[in-house]
């Protein structure tokens, strides 16, 4: 099969009040920089896209404010998508027109599945990513979660995670990120379980998000969960995992990942 | 100082694209009128969706035939460059009809997910029949950032393909007339690389 696809990795900069913050398990957040500083220092590094979560969008009834999009979109050359409070085909014009790639739509998807057919017929397939956040209960099945920039808000709500992703598809998602909660934050590894269970049911390009902790958890999640792509967070901004270290390792392992020139 | 007209064509990603050229020093204006876009040094014509709409809007527009008729360089970025072409699958639409061929939709199968999302590699065509300068700089095994469903058939006016399931036109050129399958302004230095070219065109 013709494929010179390479991997991506993505870190994800979760924006607070037009700053980037990291928290653990969604909680305890702490000011890690500026963002187009931040997005400079990815590009350079060789980041092959950025994701900005604004992490206090959706729990206010707010849409994502749009100054720092413009900021983000004059300074970088390379891709990035937007989460954030957008629930409407006119918030994700908004995000688009500012100068934004992709836009990731998660609670006001669930709350209303139309949205992502209406953005997809408007802006095509390909800039509409659905994030989805989602833990294992107790009864071994994997569900869907909300309104998790907020902890006190978050719910769990009936949707099983593998009925989520396929209504998503139908639906006109153009990518899924799929952020395991059970192990994000916490730095042992991407969850290969869950992530191959989606992976088999996910025709689209699928993200994994959650657990990222060192070099070895992203050559797992390309070669046994078949991913696209791997986000990560607080071991690209705390600088334990360079980006350059990890594609060199990535390529060792016969990973496919863009070379910077 | 020469300038660029970016052709408003409702798309998502003409912001983008204007911030590439004004980090290339380049100075651009946005509009969908027919003469504006005729007096242009170099036009662009940018497109984020689908094709039907798009062509809709740029017959409800009155720019199919000023477009058609650009002497001036002329660059189609993404779904701009595959409404160069005849026509397009996608709607089953007429297109622009400036580049023989038509627009077909990527098959997924093993590994080839659908959108095409990501870097890929830009294969050079040894014998190129247009556009020697568009591609200058650009290495034989360097990468762009791709985001589509649809793709242009490899033809003579094939200036670099890429693989995803099966292979297709990358880059397109003939006469004043070029094409980029995938995104420059969000392909780092070799999407910058591909726009300075063409800005560096002869007008």
């Amino acid at each position: 099969m013709l494929n010179g696809l390479s991997r991506r990795i993505v870190p994800c900069l979760d924006v607070r009040d037009g700053r980037v913050v990291k928290g653990v398990r969604f909680r305890d957040h702490v000011d890690m920089g500026d963002i187009v500083e931040l997005a400079l220092r990815y590009r350079d590094e060789g980041a092959d896209e950025l994701v900005f979560y604004d992490i206090t969008a959706s729990p206010q009834g707010r849409s994502v404010d749009r100054d720092w999009v413009e900021r983000v979109s004059r300074a970088i050359d390379i891709p990035f998508c937007v989460a954030g409070g957008i629930r409407s085909v006119a918030d994700a014009r908004g995000v688009l027109n500012a100068g934004a790639d992709k836009i990731s739509i998660n609670t006001p998807a669930l709350e209303r599945p139309e949205l992502i057919g209406e953005i997809a017929e408007e802006f095509g397939v390909q800039c509409v990513v659905v994030g989805i956040d989602s833990l294992r209960d107790p009864d071994g099945e994997w569900r869907v979660r909300q309104y998790t920039g907020d902890p006190s808000r978050t719910q769990a709500l009936a949707r099983r995670t593998l009925d989520w992703v396929v209504e998503a598809q139908q639906r006109g998602a153009g990518e899924i990120v799929l952020n395991c909660m059970g192990s994000d934050g916490v730095r042992s590894g991407y969850d290969l379980e869950q992530l191959a269970a989606v992976r088999a049911i996910c025709e689209v390009p699928l993200v994994a998000s959650g657990g990222a902790g060192a070099i070895e958890h992203f050559g797992a999640v390309f070669l046994q969960a078949d991913v696209d792509a791997a986000l990560a967070a607080s071991v690209f901004h705390s600088g334990s995992i360079r980006i350059p270290a990890l594609k060199a390792a990535l390529r060792e392992q016969g990973v496919p990942v863009r070379q910077l020139h | 100082m020469s300038w660029v007209v970016v052709v408003d064509s409702g798309g998502g990603n003409i912001g983008s694209v204007r911030y590439a050229l004004e980090r290339l020093g380049a100075r651009s204006i946005l509009s969908a009128d027919p003469a504006t876009i005729a007096s242009a040094d170099r036009v662009i014509l940018p497109g984020v969706g689908a094709a039907a709409p798009a062509m809709a809007r740029l017959r409800e527009r009155g720019l199919v035939d000023p477009i058609r008729r650009l002497q001036q360089p002329l660059l189609g970025i993404c779904l701009g460059m595959q409404l160069l072409y005849e026509s397009s699958e996608e709607g089953e639409v007429e297109c622009l009809g400036l580049l023989p061929g038509r627009i077909t939709r990527l098959q997924p199968g093993p590994g080839v997910r659908v959108p095409h999302m990501g870097w890929n590699f830009l294969d050079k065509c040894e014998t190129p029949t247009g556009a020697p300068g568009l591609l200058t700089g650009i290495g034989e095994r360097d990468q762009a950032y791709f985001v589509h469903s649809y793709a242009a058939p490899l033809t003579s006016d094939t200036l670099a393909s890429t693989s995803y399931g099966r292979s297709f036109t990358a880059v397109a050129g003939r006469g004043r007339c070029y094409g980029a399958q995938f995104h420059p302004e969000r392909s780092a230095a070799v999407g910058s690389r591909l726009l300075a070219n063409f800005l560096a065109l002869e007008a």
